[in-house]
């Protein structure tokens, strides 16, 4: 009997008659109101600003000029763009690196920061979800630069966690972002940059 | 013909981290002995609890989630098998290799074995307990290869050559200036030194765990995790960390290897939606952790090109067996009862011997190791109810820790007390006999002073080292109700 057939039966053997469980579901669920409320907007900067990230508010016409000056403004000099970045959204003024050939983790550690898009974000516990889907890139590039700046469409905004979970496709590789990387481990209290990026910043777009 | 059908499989002895040296008490009496790490762990342990608390009251739903969170891990333990069967099948699916391992030493080969026929040497880890509980960093060493723990305390544990302390913090015992003295110590000696003049600022101690390991994420072609969930229905896992040293193992290396203990796993995607919320806040305090990696077996042009998933039972079958006991299985590691339970705050994690410490070790490692082995665990507790309070996932710790104990007990075979107490039992069951027993009790009056017995002989001095006897009354309850109201 292999592993997998011994451990299989000692289960079955613990558990001889599998029972359906009931799940009650009694908590808010998916579809709550609000996405890309001024309300929930105002709830998810807040959430950011606590975990110490940077949040700037624009306008859809000024998204390119705000992207440039946020870049310049914290000293970036080279920005790596993931594919489908919107082109015109590209910065001006900083010097653009493409992940094509893929670079190597010690390119990536060379560069200044990056610039990406998002999946969807979560007001009540300020996380930004990326997917790998068009501006975002494969997961290494938002982690190894120590900057990170991430622009956030309002409708991209959602209330709570089950609004997001019922949206997001789980077979994409996934890495939610609850601002910039922290650790809890010296008695307890939280300290802002380990490995992650120790930087965040969020461009908030509003309609 | 099958060995399970006899005695329920334990973790197995001599390998791992589920045993103390030294039983509870005499393990408590030395950690009590240590000013500093009472001090260390009463100051983590009050920021911690009240961190919790504040944004634990502001989720109008909590109690639903709690109640949600207990109901999909007691459906998962109701039918384990086809839930890992199931899991199994999507992990395959999307290119991913699934190994099953009937304990730690199992566990332990098949990782070596994954780890030699890449032929490095050298592996980065996540924080893991699960890799912990199996000594997998022992077992690799013995094979020639080095594992790194990436995770800050785990890093500072590592470091000093200690053992973990706590769940999620497990350097909770050390301060600040402690950790940066490891530091200026030992850096130098595995890889890049700590900065001259280093602090104990927590910011330059981070500072100093970033510059030490990041030519180690970065050079790094094998990864070792742990899992916090694993979804059979899509074969998604996903690890929630805080620095970042998880997407980096995660993502980097060419091999990701993931120890999982069996019930980790979730039926749904959508379960997700009750965890994220009950974790990071139970856990850190957080409303989310910063970090959390999903990935889903392999993703051609981002991350690992091989992905292996080892499933480890390692006791939990057994436990799984105990429908008193099996509740433990829905723990989800956040230590929030740690954080609550005085017994925990007073001694440390130390003291418990297993890698589970606190009201949760307390009643995990028992059923992981079987009772005979960590026989003083389930007594380690006030029964105060507060880790119950705390739980997310509303593990009823108090009545477990009562039904363990009357299963240490049951087999402890005769023992003094047990004769002592089956003789009151059977004179109480004689009331013509008892009342001449009560009666006769009076004669202790003649050995006390002020109301009380100070010192009995053995082995009742047990009783009287640590306490005073108070003396039986001068008239017994049964005299004083027949003296006032007639007829018993």
């Amino acid at each position: 009997m292999n592993a997998r057939e011994e451990i299989l039966a000692r289960i079955a053997a613990a558990v001889p008659r599998p029972v359906q469980v009931e799940i009650p579901r009694d908590y808010r669920a998916a579809g709550g109101e609000g996405r890309g409320s001024a309300d929930v907007l105002a709830l998810l900067e807040d959430r950011l600003v606590d975990y110490r990230a940077t949040v700037h508010r624009v306008g859809p016409d000024d998204v390119h000029s705000r992207i440039t000056a946020v870049l310049t403004g914290a000293g970036i000099g080279t920005v790596v763009l993931p594919a489908g970045f919107p082109a015109p959204w590209s910065p001006t003024a900083v010097r653009v690196v493409a992940d094509e050939p893929a670079l190597t983790p010690g390119a990536l550690a060379g560069l200044d920061g990056v610039l990406t898009t998002c999946r969807i974000a979560v007001a009540e516990t300020g996380t930004i979800v990326l997917d790998g889907g068009q501006g975002q890139g494969r997961r290494a590039l938002s982690l190894v630069p120590d900057f990170h700046l991430v622009v956030v469409r309002a409708e991209q905004v959602v209330a709570s966690v089950p609004d997001a979970v019922a949206e997001l496709d789980p077979v994409r590789a996934m890495t939610w972002i609850s601002g910039p990387s922290a650790t809890s481990d010296i008695e307890l209290q939280r300290v802002e940059g380990v490995h992650g990026p120790r930087r965040l910043h969020v461009l908030l777009v509003f309609p | 013909m099958t060995a399970f059908l006899g005695m329920p499989a334990r973790a197995p002895r001599g390998v791992g981290q589920l045993r103390g040296d030294l039983p509870f008490p005499a393990a408590a009496r030395e950690a009590l002995g240590n000013a500093q790490l009472r001090s260390n762990l009463g100051r983590a342990t009050a920021t911690i609890r009240a961190k919790r608390a504040a944004v634990v009251d502001e989720v109008p739903d909590w109690a639903g989630l709690r109640a949600a969170g207990a109901a999909i891990k007691d459906a998962v333990l109701a039918d384990l098998g086809s839930h890992l069967i199931r899991l199994e099948e999507q992990v395959v699916a999307h290119g991913g290799r699934v190994h099953w391992a009937r304990d730690a030493n199992e566990a332990n080969r098949i990782v070596t074995d994954l780890v030699r026929a890449t032929g490095e040497r050298d592996v980065v880890k996540v924080k893991s307990m699960t890799t912990q509980e199996i000594g997998l960093n022992e077992a690799l060493a013995e094979a020639g290869i080095s594992a790194w723990e990436t995770d800050l305390a785990e890093l500072i544990v590592q470091l000093a050559d200690d053992r973990p302390s706590h769940i999620l913090v497990p350097a909770i015992h050390r301060n600040r200036t402690e950790i940066r003295d490891i530091f200026r110590r030992e850096m130098g000696r595995v890889g890049v030194p700590a900065p001259p003049h280093l602090s104990e600022d927590p910011h330059e101690l981070a500072e100093a765990a970033r510059l030490h390991l990041r030519a180690r994420f970065l050079t790094a072609r094998v990864a070792i995790s742990g899992a916090n969930f694993a979804v059979a229905e899509t074969g998604t896992l996903a690890v929630v960390e805080s620095e970042g040293n998880g997407r980096m193992c995660l993502t980097l290396p060419e091999t990701l290897i993931t120890v999982m203990g069996i019930e980790k796993v979730v039926p749904t995607w959508r379960d997700l939606e009750v965890y994220l919320q009950l974790l990071p806040r139970s856990s850190t305090g957080e409303r989310m952790n910063p970090y959390t990696s999903m990935w889903t077996g392999v993703h051609p042009g981002d991350g690992p090109l091989e992905f292996h998933l080892v499933l480890l039972d390692n006791g939990r079958s057994a436990t799984l067996a105990d429908p008193h006991g099996r509740a433990a299985l829905r723990c989800i590691r956040c230590s929030a009862c740690l954080n609550v339970c005085p017994v925990y705050e007073r001694v440390g994690g130390h003291a418990y011997g297993s890698v589970y410490p606190g009201p949760i070790g307390a009643v995990l490692s028992p059923q992981l190791t079987g009772a005979k082995d960590n026989p003083s665990l389930p007594f380690a507790s006030s029964l105060c109810g507060a880790c119950y309070d705390v739980c997310p996932v509303a593990i009823d710790i108090p009545t477990m820790l009562v039904h363990l104990r009357s299963e240490v007990v049951a087999a402890s075979g005769p023992k003094p007390e047990r004769a002592a107490m089956a003789g009151v039992s059977w004179v109480m069951r004689r009331p013509r006999l008892y009342t001449v027993a009560l009666r006769l009790s009076r004669v202790a009056r003649l050995f006390g002073r002020r109301g009380a017995i100070r010192r009995l002989p053995p082995p009742l001095s047990a009783w009287t080292r640590t306490r005073d006897l108070p003396l039986p009354p001068a008239e017994t309850f049964r005299d004083w109700w027949v003296r006032t109201h007639g007829s018993p």
